[in-house]
């Protein structure tokens, strides 16, 4: 028997012979190709699971949907995908505590549907539509309800997980309200799997909002966005999201670019939620106070929640001082010299950015098989537009991130930008995953 | 005084000054204990940096001499989390008080430890502004032991903890290095969540130096209202609906009879006369949703039973509201010598159960028990009231007040929600969490600490080698035996 059937067999032993199998081309994680995919059934499984990679040095990367498999860096190695299928499930809904515990493998929509039932949500409501609860909390993706309900992280009040040798571990628990020990949760939050893998998560809840109105006011560039952000947030209306679409931001551009002039067709969207009188006399309030263009719905507008960049796009997640992003956003559009699109959470400071791989200087190219040295053209150039917006953040306190990029660029692209506290990150990852099984490569600094 | 801390001591008076280096042992004495007083220690030395760069001398002595130190703020905790140890530095963060800048366009400031909570809202109120978290000692505990402890307040039911409000910090290791770690003034930066971990780690993972916090609009409106019942299974009856409803109140507190009766002697605060226990509901934010929400609780109130409801509308009415609520702790005093403050937390749902549990366990050891809690979030603060000088008094109360948390752990809960670990309840952690569960917290206290210096001996039950340590290998728990007096508040 080869070492290879001896390890597959030792895997199926511990999550069932159906459960195991040869990757294929389809389990690619950034271009890493997996050797096995093993889908173990609960945290007793994924224990298992873990243990038998672990004494058998073996390296591993989660996968829930798939929807993010692609952001970070392409890990050095993968042994083993462990898909987080049979680790699904509200297991656990206290109802009148409005809190949950929930498989890291469910789809967040499946537990949005079960919570519906009794009236309730957990206030997370990423991009990516068909997420699951473990790959959201890995990647620490948020969406617009960030600026009422804070990120996920904020809302994760207990975890469950499996450390690197199989150790089943938990912090938190299931009350809102508690400071008992150090909160491992924060630490998983946004680690892209190389601490441990989740096995299950407790979240807060809340009831869903008995009225709702999305008012939306068109807007010409980010400095008029920018304006009417501050007013809103002097304002005391209270918006759960503000949310920015500008398909077009160099339409109005405080700089005149020779030729670029066309129409704006931005939007400026903000979420009320409350009680029926409560809400209508906001969203008034709100029309009032922002003037102009605008105009109350009950449903969001079709871009809402939704990333502005598709296949073969540069996908760019911007941070900054929610007074500052409206600079990035201009000297974005300065470096890369033509229209980019922009959606995001300006009222926290967030915007997403789709970058084509090709700039309009060198005209369109799909992101798809590029020569070498196409690629090598086009990472320079994708480079160059970073480092221009990664100065302006770094100045003012902001930080430019790659998600995603077709992998020939993305190989020759630094994704994560500068870190700060790199040294006590390598330490706690030293800590926790010494032989560098979990993710290898995947996370900030080589981490 | 140990060789090693007449060395430190020199050595750092020599580089700080006098000033910032006691050796005084009547001076000390005023530092053997923070709010719990019941757990002492005279600090070997007490280090006063005056900025983050003498922080980090004063540490990076404490590695050169391998002193462990205990940071201390204000001394407010009520965990004991800044109990000095008498072989160690105690380095007190009084000084670094400046707030350092405010950034209204970006809703941020950003301050020094030393920064009394309510400084910062007075500081940003011209601007409209202010900032979440208000333990009830908030005017004079520090911000950076409200990022130690990861304090909460009554508000924080809708607005939550310091860990929430906290974007960004510089911190000065335990091995002396000065770092950078969070967002700073952005919603979020890439790499692992240190400012998340580090608030609330009870300063076993160094110290801040630098704190970054997030301001928020002051409410257009804000609405209190006090409903008066028979008994205390009413008002929590009534907490419970009003957040099945889907109302979120900024603050939901009940104080019971004995609680009552203490704070009418204490501050003759005038609650209406016979009530079994008083639920204050606060609600805020845009007037259009606070003028429904308050009708709507009132409603509730008197569904459940309420034989008197007051409304405040502005802000003298609303403190005479709260007045016997935030002396409640203070007003036991009124009626017993001594008293123990417990801070426990369990599921909403469960108060009912749990109260009428504590009753019965405090009866039975002859104990009174007096509650005060925020009732929406379930954490209970039952004062173990006893007197000193009776003869096993005190071992009563305690063994009431320990078993109190074991109901809490029973019913799902927490054993603390707001007040810490610290010294106190080091030994229940094993009680709520397993071995494996707590050998994973070590790694990152390994990860920050290996040399097992910052506040030994505090939050963890048992002491634990990190694997290849810098250094030699030691413990990361100094032994620690605290004097245990009892003490009359």
């Amino acid at each position: 028997m080869t070492r290879a059937d001896e390890t597959i067999r030792a895997l199926a032993e511990v999550c069932g012979t159906d459960a195991v199998r040869t990757a294929g081309e389809g389990d690619t994680v950034g271009g890493s190709q997996p050797r096995w995919v093993a889908r173990p059934e609960g945290t007793r499984g994924l224990a298992a699971l873990m243990r038998v990679c672990h004494e058998r040095e073996l390296t591993v990367v989660a996968r829930g949907e798939g929807t993010k498999l692609e952001w970070g860096r392409p890990p050095a190695t993968v042994d083993v995908l462990v898909d987080t299928g049979r680790l699904a499930g509200v297991q656990e809904h206290f109802v009148e505590d409005l809190v949950a515990t929930v498989g890291a493998g469910t789809p967040l929509r499946a537990v949005q549907a079960a919570l519906a039932r009794h009236g309730q949500r957990v206030a997370i409501d990423p991009g990516t539509a068909a997420a699951t609860v473990g790959g959201i909390l890995s990647t620490g993706e948020a969406g617009p309800l960030r600026l009422g309900y804070g990120p996920p992280r904020d809302l994760l009040i207990g975890v469950e997980f499996v450390r690197a040798d199989g150790t089943v571990a938990r912090s938190g628990g299931r009350v809102v309200k508690n400071v008992a020990g150090y909160d491992i949760g924060k630490l998983l939050c946004g680690s892209y799997g190389t601490l441990a893998l989740i096995a299950s998560a407790t979240f807060k809840l809340h009831p869903l909002p008995v009225a709702v109105s999305y008012v939306t006011r068109a807007v010409r560039s980010p400095m008029e966005a920018h304006e009417l952000l501050q007013e809103l947030i002097d304002s005391p209306v209270t918006p759960a999201a503000i949310e920015i679409d500008l398909p077009n931001p160099g339409g109005g551009t405080r700089r005149a670019t020779a030729g670029a002039r066309r129409e704006p067709g931005g939007t400026l969207a903000v979420l009320l939620e409350g009680s029926e009188s409560g809400v209508t006399a906001r969203a008034e309030q709100t029309r009032r106070l922002l003037g102009g263009d605008t105009a109350a719905a009950p449903e969001p507008p079709p871009w809402w929640g939704h990333y502005p960049f598709g296949q073969g796009d540069v996908a760019l997640k911007l941070a900054a001082p929610v007074a500052d992003l409206y600079a990035a956003m201009y000297a974005l559009h300065d470096a890369f010299g033509g229209t980019v699109p922009i959606r995001g959470s300006v009222g926290v400071g967030v915007c997403y950015v789709g970058l084509p791989v090709a700039g309009p200087r060198s005209g369109a190219l799909s992101g798809a098989r590029v020569p070498t040295s196409q690629a090598a053209r086009q990472a320079a150039q994708v480079t160059e537009v970073l480092d221009a917006v990664r100065t302006i953040l770094l100045a003012r306190g902001g930080t430019c991130v790659v998600l995603d990029a077709p992998a020939a660029v993305r190989d020759r692209l630094d994704m994560w930008g500068p870190v700060e506290g790199l040294d006590l990150m390598r330490a706690v990852k030293a800590q926790f995953d010494p032989d560098r099984r979990l993710a290898p490569g995947r996370f900030v600094g080589g981490i | 005084m140990s060789t090693a801390l007449a060395q430190l001591s020199g050595f750092l008076k020599a580089a700080l000054g006098d000033q910032a280096v006691v050796t005084d042992p009547a001076v000390l004495r005023t530092y053997e204990c923070d709010g719990l007083t019941a757990y002492r220690a005279v600090p070997g030395v007490v280090l006063l940096p005056a900025n983050a760069g003498e922080v980090q001398q004063c540490v990076r002595a404490c590695r050169r001499y391998d002193v462990p130190f205990v940071a201390r703020g204000s001394g407010t905790g009520l965990s004991g989390g800044a109990m000095p140890s008498t072989e160690g530095a105690l380095i007190v963060t009084a000084k670094l008080n400046r707030i350092l800048d405010i950034d209204a366009g970006n809703r941020r400031a950003i301050v020094e430890p030393g920064v009394f909570n309510a400084a910062i809202s007075q500081a940003v109120a011209p601007q409209g502004l202010y900032y979440a978290p208000d333990p009830s000692s908030q005017q004079i505990c520090s911000i950076g032991g409200n990022v130690a402890e990861n304090s909460g307040g009554a508000h924080c039911l809708k607005y939550g903890f310091t860990v929430h409000h906290v974007t960004g910090l510089e911190i000065c290791t335990p091995d002396g290095d000065l770092v950078t770690v969070g967002a700073g003034k952005a919603a979020e930066a890439p790499g692992y969540d240190l400012t998340g971990v580090f608030i609330g780690s009870e300063g076993t993972l160094g110290i801040a130096t630098k704190i970054y916090v997030r301001l928020l609009r002051k409410p257009e409106s804000v609405v209190t209202v006090l409903a008066a019942f028979d008994d205390l299974a009413s008002a929590g009856a009534s907490v419970a609906a009003i957040v099945a409803a889907g109302l979120t109140p900024a603050a939901a507190e009940i104080m019971d009879a004995l609680a009552i009766s203490a704070a009418e002697k204490a501050v003759d605060c005038r609650y209406p006369a016979g009530a079994g226990a008083v639920l204050v509901v606060e609600v805020d934010g845009p007037a259009a949703e606070v003028a429904a929400e308050h009708v709507a609780i009132e409603q509730i109130c008197h569904d459940n039973g309420a034989f008197e409801i007051r409304r405040a509308a502005d802000a003298a009415e609303r403190a005479a509201l709260w007045r016997g609520r935030k002396s409640a702790f203070a007003a036991v005093g009124r009626i017993s010598p001594d008293y123990i403050v417990q801070d426990g937390v369990v599921p909403r749902t469960a108060l009912a159960q749990v109260l009428a549990e504590i009753e019965e366990l405090a009866s039975r050891h002859g104990i009174r028990v007096a509650n005060v809690f925020h009732a929406g979030d379930g954490n209970l603060h039952p004062l173990v009231l006893y007197n000193a000088d009776e003869p096993g008094a005190l071992e009563s109360a305690e063994q009431v007040s320990g078993a109190i948390l074991d109901l809490c752990i029973a019913h799902g809960g927490s054993i603390t929600g707001e007040h810490g670990v610290g010294v106190e309840k080091a030994p229940h952690m094993a009680h709520m969490f397993g071995a494996d569960d707590l050998q994973t917290m070590q790694l990152v206290r390994c990860a920050f600490d290996p040399g097992g210096r910052a506040n030994p001996g505090k939050v963890f039950p048992t002491p634990r080698l990190c694997g290849e340590p810098r250094g030699r290998r030691q413990a990361i728990d100094a032994p620690v035996d605290p004097d245990r007096d009892p003490v009359v508040w």
